[in-house]
């Protein structure tokens, strides 16, 4: 992408410029800002509560939490608008009941700009919540000790002590989200609001000008570099590992009178919002059309759904483990640049990173076809391309980031004098890696392996670009229905989805409650 | 040391995994397509195919340009041998692409009118998809409206639905306009149709029309099989919705309705050419015409075959002549037209 995009291509470069080039960027700045607030707004208070006070359905709210997860953005797109648009249910109720026409009241509109934000901040702030309770997690006792016997009260111990200690986290988790909201096509093109990403399908596709729409990706980028280089500079003034975990967690702060309901409500309005209802919502679809679209090929999407997304999970994760201990292990300006590099595919929209997927590996098998046909007379034809394996790596670009930012997490929080200690007892470094840091980083490489399992079952556009012949995933023929506009009729493919995701959230949760480091008994 | 182990250990499992998942090589008559149609609008009438003739059919569906991209890309090596869109301009794209090529075939010729084909062969129409006014039959009466020209009269002032410009339909809808009346004029026009909008665009085709039946606006321009889809329903809310609109054949006078086609070609370096002949030949054939009629409310583009009860229902009308070609050729003109418009 980036060497098409070198060549200047002046007129419809002038053309964008004149016309729509700045509400792409202003709508992809507040879209970007939007979803990350509201991602910090819904996630923080949820985990701050979750972890560390007492109140009812705590238990209960701590995987609930973590449901939205496993709906597809544009999916809880489509079930809102449908409920809530103009000629739903919703409004159509209100003026049936009392007598309104559409002059007589007024009702935010979903499709649009604050409506993508909405949805978007709704199925993303797991992020955020996920990554901020374990970094609550695992603050050790000590210093909120320290703090009470100073007499801070609760208040001040959480946004004085627990927040910054968070910070880390924090900002790993919106910069996930932030990227996560850039790359986004689905909603935002169905919501009709034309950011950076529609922009490039629009002149790549409409005027058929590759150079511009590489361009354009190329200013996307430039995007998500800025939000890197935040995230770096503000880790850089401090070290966060803690010095201590030995000592007991402090009991939970039992709320009482007037805060339960307050804590009860921040921890039910996310999941209720951004996964019971619009769920309720597919089931009711899905229960009326499944008759008609549920047939014996259900089975074999759903196997397909399920082993792409181990498979890919799983070499994600080795990958993501081999970037970041390398990085550990020899922390020289290049292998940061290549780690950092690596982190950039998560805020590319998936049809882009394809069809860069697409170009290289198709000029590979061009030419081991050229040379096997020069040297032994066989045409090898296309070994890479238009297999599982182009799928798989493009799904390494772009969810690579995912993983690594979970064991990169992981791997800070275990004190460089550990490895120092085994070093000296005459471990290699990849002993280190087996009986010190593998066993303690349990509870990150899990996570990172459920999140990219998820984003994998959920990941569409570069699947039905890449994908071999006569191959379905669920999100495939969830997306050929309603882009056909058959929504109903695609609620039970995406209910698969949602349900395919809900085991691993749920599997998630519970590995983060369980491995604290400096807790995790070695096997 | 160990970094190496570690990646060779990697590229040996990438190796592993490449040589699992790479296609089986199949035996026996077959035929691979790239479609851009949708797998239920299209691996019906596949089936059938292969029923009939014993040749296995292959199947890859996605976006037209993202196919497009892939042929080009896999060259002389692609596995595909036909090419299927939803839209001529992306045929004729392909075609200069190089990617495509000429297929003389008499059955063919002979049952495609010459305006919804390549000259030279290298693509053929299947299906004809008409863009119509739909209107609310509440409010609107037929005799107020005349031409497409005429939306963009002040008359019609936040009366008006449309989908986004992102949407093909409409790109290739105002290509057409640009090629009756040039690019200055049809901006104006434009311009004139975005002060007609209800509300900013939103939503696909079928929103169009479920957002003129509650009243949101008073008409709308969709392609037809999306309201065929609505008439033939499950669902009681989108039967009713559907009931309450009705279809206006513009420029009955003038140039015609704007049309599009969904067609085929066969790739420039098939292996399985004579199969893929033979399978453009049988989506040409009555029985698989008559399918896209019936099932999904498209047009023939076999003028012999009579149309289904749906498209009866609507009457009959005169389609603008310009070759589809031309739509194509159009289309970056008229997205930069729409975007100089303020048509979002």
């Amino acid at each position: 992408m980036f060497v098409t995009a070198l060549h200047p291509s002046g007129a419809v470069w002038r053309h964008l410029a004149d016309t729509v080039l700045t509400d792409y960027a202003l709508h992809s700045v507040l879209l970007m800002l939007g979803v990350g607030g509201g991602a910090l707004l819904i996630g923080v208070p949820a985990a701050w509560l979750t972890s560390g006070c007492e109140f009812p359905g705590r238990r209960l709210f701590e995987w609930a939490l973590l449901l939205p997860m496993a709906i597809p953005a544009y999916i809880i797109a489509y079930t809102y608008t449908g409920l809530l648009d103009f000629a739903g249910p919703l409004q159509t109720g209100l003026r049936e009941t009392f007598g309104w026409t559409r002059q007589d009241y007024l009702f935010p509109e979903v499709r649009s700009l604050p409506g993508a934000i909405v949805m978007l901040a709704l199925v993303l702030y797991p992020y955020v919540y996920l990554l901020a309770r374990a970094a609550f997690l695992d603050q050790s006792a000590a210093a909120l000790e320290v703090s009470r016997t100073l007499g801070a009260g609760p208040w001040r111990r959480f946004f004085r002590v627990s927040l910054p200690m968070a910070r880390p986290a924090l900002i790993a988790g919106v910069s996930l989200v932030q990227m996560e909201a850039l790359a986004d096509y689905g909603t935002v093109q169905y919501f009709g609001v034309s950011t950076l990403t529609t922009g490039i399908f629009r002149v790549w596709f409409g005027m058929g000008d590759s150079t511009a729409a590489a361009q354009l990706a190329g200013l996307l980028l430039l995007f998500v570099f800025a939000l890197l280089a935040l995230e770096r500079l503000s880790r850089r003034q401090a070290r966060f590992h803690h010095t201590g975990n030995r000592s007991q967690r402090p009991p939970r702060l039992a709320l009482r009178g007037a805060w339960r309901p307050w804590a009860v409500a921040a921890c039910l309005i996310p999941p209720l919002f951004g996964f019971l209802i619009p769920a309720g919502q597919l089931t009711v679809w899905a229960l009326r059309t499944a008759p008609q679209v549920v047939d014996g090929r259900f089975l074999q999407l759903l196997a397909n759904s399920l082993l792409l997304a181990l498979g890919a999970a799983g070499l994600i994760l080795l990958l993501a483990l081999l970037l970041g201990y390398g990085q550990r292990l020899r922390s020289s300006r290049w292998v940061r640049l290549a780690v950092r590099s690596a982190g950039l595919g998560y805020a590319v929209p998936g049809t882009v990173i394809a069809i860069g997927v697409m170009l290289p590996l198709a000029a590979l098998d061009r030419s081991v076809d050229g040379w096997a046909r020069q040297w032994f007379g066989v045409s090898t034809g296309l070994l890479l391309s238009g297999t599982l394996t182009a799928l798989v790596f493009a799904y390494s670009a772009r969810f690579l980031p995912v993983a690594l930012h979970s064991v990169e997490a992981g791997l800070t929080r275990i004190r460089p004098n550990m490895d120092a200690a085994a070093r000296s007892l005459g471990a290699t470094p990849r002993a280190v890696l087996w009986r010190v840091h593998i066993p303690m980083l349990r509870g990150s490489l899990l996570t990172a392996l459920l999140l990219v399992f998820v984003d994998v079952i959920k990941e569409l556009p570069a699947t039905l670009v890449l994908r071999p012949f006569n191959f379905n995933t669920l999100a495939v023929r969830a997306y050929e229905l309603a882009s056909d506009e058959r929504l109903a009729d695609s609620a039970s493919f995406a209910l698969a989805i949602v349900l395919a995701g809900i085991g691993p959230v749920i599997l998630l949760s519970r590995a983060i409650s369980q491995a604290r480091p400096g807790y995790d008994p070695v096997p | 040391m160990s970094t190496v182990s570690n990646y060779r250990a990697l590229l040996s499992a990438f190796c592993l995994l490449s040589s699992l998942l790479a296609p089986p090589v199949l035996a026996g008559e077959e035929v691979n397509i790239y479609s851009a149609r949708k797998e239920d609008l299209i691996k019906p009438l596949l089936d059938d195919f292969s029923k009939q003739t014993g040749v296995t059919v292959n199947l890859v569906t996605g976006k037209e340009e993202a196919l497009l991209q892939r042929l080009q890309s896999e060259g002389a090596n692609t596995p595909a041998d036909v090419l299927l869109t939803s839209d001529a301009g992306r045929l004729a794209a392909a075609q200069q692409a190089g990617v495509l090529q000429a297929v003389k075939s008499e059955a063919l010729a002979a049952r495609i009118p010459a305006s919804y084909r390549d000259p030279a062969g290298y693509w053929y129409g299947l299906s004809v998809r008409a863009r119509p006014i739909v209107y609310a039959k509440e409010r609107v009466k037929p005799a107020e409206l005349s031409t497409y020209e005429d939306l963009a009269a002040p008359k019609w002032k936040g009366k008006i639905c449309v989908r986004s410009s992102d949407s093909v339909y409409n790109q290739s809808l105002v290509a057409g306009l640009i090629s009756h009346h040039g690019e200055a004029k049809t901006e104006t026009w434009a311009k004139g149709l975005v002060a007609n909008f209800a509300h900013p665009p939103k939503g696909g085709d079928r929103d169009q029309i479920k957002a003129v039946a509650a009243g949101e606006c008073d008409l709308t321009l969709v392609n037809t099989y999306y309201l065929g889809g609505m008439v033939n329903a499950q669902d009681a809310a989108e039967k009713q919705a559907a009931a309450q609109v009705a279809v206006f054949w513009p420029n009955q006078k003038t140039t015609g309705v704007h049309v599009n086609i969904s067609g085929a070609g066969v790739t420039a370096h098939a292996r399985h050419r004579d199969s893929a002949v033979r399978l453009l030949e049988f989506l040409a054939g009555d029985s698989a015409q008559r399918w896209y009629a019936d099932v999904n409310a498209e047009y023939p583009v076999n003028p012999a075959i009579p149309p289904s009860v749906t498209l009866k229902a609507w009457g009959e009308f005169k389609a603008d002549t310009v070759n589809v070609a031309k739509l194509g050729e159009l289309n970056a003109a008229a997205v930069r037209v729409m975007d100089r418009a303020g048509w979002k």
